[in-house]
């Protein structure tokens, strides 16, 4: 499998409002895209739509299509739950259960649906997934604390191998360095440059130096004002973007002339 | 004059701020002093109770042989109480909270709260008038079938009138209390919780098992402890719909008893040494209820680490 998703025509509502507008993106597999753009201009929402987790807040619907290696995740037969399980998410700010301990979040996503995993295969994983998210050197020692107890970067690794563990094929990241300080942030970058040899992931970031580093395609979002849509305004190569767009909006966004 | 500037204070208000301190500080000495107050009342009234002849207390042999079917009695009605509104009280908190539409699930909440505006003798005169002769009939049925379990020996009671009954209409008046408390605290369950097992792929069952339960674990112990709180006191229902008596093991007989019952049914003839009796009856069951929250902090406090308030 490839893991590429493919948009198609995608409008999101609020109930009536209409958030996000005629949305077209081909987002490619085993690779970094980066969403970026003003507050409010709809990409976390739009980020959302890819995993179907705007579905939480009451009266969000979409439409159009948006097709995981020419599957719709939006076809009427199809769960939510299984397109996040295949389509994982890291939030803004670091999410570990305060009540579990730092191996059973590992494990979280993995014990549900009563899927029975031996201790030995359990160990190996919480490994494995914790080695993946750069974690493992730093809490191998004590997997059995809370989670809580982490700092602040080391939770969003951990919050990160929890999404992996699941093995997905898609790894949706909103902002997720804006609540962490410098050093943690590059502990991250670094990690989504390893992600990418396995997974596809999509980053919203506020920070632009960010996406330039991270990733390879970047995507500018706009709005033309309060209460107006947010709509995809340039999507290219990351290079191109931030050096040569074509469009004067994003010229003005990324060389700091507003936003 | 070398005197410190700063200790001329150019704001006003720092007179309020006493007076408002003050007032915070009696307001918490006032509950210590009635607290302190209650139990002096109830050691000192019942302190005749040990030094008197075995004898001389109802039943004959002493205040332990008098005081003991009551107390378990109490306990019995409570924890039938407490079994059946604990879990229906998590269920219909979680369906206010988590599975009801918006719209429905205020009006819903208002019509549980509703019934902990009930009086509690009206429960009572509902669980003697209505929910006996119906349940009657059930104990017969359980007295033919289940009879060999000693809960349930026969003969069952023909008014109904049994300490299931009793702890069934506790039941109801409990069930508000952790009802209405265990729905705050499920709808306090932070969103980035929620939404992280959901993004992981689990169910909304499974979402709630994850996130909302565990972080409403202490909060689900409170509310049982508050209920069981009201259950152990409760007086007028249980004393319209109990026909009390001798301690027995059968759930569905006529007997037993509960020591607020006990109290109420018999504070208003006694004198003496009765009343002493009574009122270290009363003392019996305030240590019960302290027990109780003593225990449940506890409980609360034993996983304190992974409670997330770190």
């Amino acid at each position: 499998m490839s893991n590429r998703i493919d948009v198609k025509d995608l409008n999101v509502y609020y109930s009536k409002f209409l958030a996000v507008e005629d949305v077209n993106i081909n987002i490619e597999a085993r690779s970094v895209t980066a969403f970026i753009g003003p507050s409010g201009c709809g990409k976390s929402t739009f980020l959302r739509t890819l995993n179907r987790m705007h579905e939480v807040i009451p009266g969000a619907r979409v439409e159009g299509e948006v097709l995981l290696d020419g599957d719709n995740l939006y076809d009427s037969a199809v769960d939510p739950v299984t397109v996040r399980g295949r389509i994982g998410m890291v939030f803004q700010r670091p999410n570990p259960f305060p009540t579990m301990s730092i191996r059973d979040n590992v494990l979280a996503g993995v014990k549900l649906n009563n899927k029975r995993i031996s201790k030995s295969d359990a160990d190996s994983l919480v490994e494995k997934s914790l080695r993946g998210a750069n974690l493992w050197n730093e809490v191998k020692d004590r997997l059995a604390r809370p989670g809580s107890g982490l700092s602040g970067g080391q939770q969003q690794r951990l919050c990160i191998a929890r999404a992996i563990a699941v093995s997905p094929q898609v790894i949706l990241m909103d902002e997720p360095c804006s609540a962490l300080d410098p050093i943690s942030t590059l502990a991250i970058e670094d990690l989504i440059n390893e992600l990418k040899a396995e997974y596809t992931v999509v980053i919203v970031t506020h920070n632009m130096q960010q996406a330039a580093r991270v990733s390879d395609k970047t995507a500018f979002f706009n709005i033309a004002g309060t209460g107006k849509p947010g709509k995809l305004i340039e999507y290219g190569e990351t290079t191109t973007i931030f050096n040569n767009p074509a469009v004067k909006a994003t010229e003005d966004y990324v060389s700091g002339r507003f936003g | 004059m070398s005197t410190n500037t700063l200790t001329r204070s150019e704001v006003g208000g720092k007179s309020g701020d006493k007076i408002f301190s003050g007032a915070t500080l009696a307001a918490g000495c006032l509950i210590l002093a009635v607290l302190f107050g209650v139990a002096a009342f109830l050691v000192i009234q019942a302190l005749p109770i040990f030094s008197a002849d075995p004898t001389d207390i109802t039943g004959g042999e002493g205040f332990g042989s008098y005081i003991f079917p009551i107390v378990i009695g109490t306990i019995i009605a409570a924890s039938i109480a407490l079994l059946i509104a604990t879990p229906l009280g998590i269920g219909v908190a979680l369906f206010i909270s988590h599975y009801a539409p918006r719209r429905l699930a205020q009006g819903f909440g208002y019509l549980v709260d509703l019934l902990a505006a009930i009086p509690s003798v009206v429960y009572g005169a509902w669980g003697y008038a209505v929910l006996a002769p119906q349940l009657a009939v059930g104990y017969g049925w359980l007295a033919e079938n289940l009879g060999w379990l000693p809960i349930f020996e026969g003969p069952a009671s023909q008014t109904g009138r049994t300490i299931l009954t009793a702890g069934i209409v506790l039941a109801v008046m409990v069930l508000p209390i952790i009802t209405s408390l265990s729905r705050e605290i499920f709808l306090q369950t932070p969103t980035l919780h929620e939404e992280a097992a959901l993004a992981m792929g689990a169910t909304r069952l499974e979402m709630i098992r994850m996130a909302v339960l565990p972080f409403a674990r202490a909060g689900i112990v409170s509310a049982a402890m508050l209920g069981l709180g009201r259950a152990l006191g409760e007086t007028m229902a249980v004393a319209l719909v109990l026909s009390g008596g001798a301690l027995t093991a059968s759930l569905i007989q006529s007997g037993n008893q509960t020591i607020a019952a006990e109290i109420a049914l018999n504070f208003p003839e006694a004198f003496g040494l009765r009343l002493s009796e009574l009122i270290a009856a009363g003392l019996v069951l305030f240590v019960i209820t302290l027990a109780v929250n003593i225990i449940a902090r506890w409980i609360i406090s034993r996983h304190k680490e992974f409670s997330g308030a770190n």
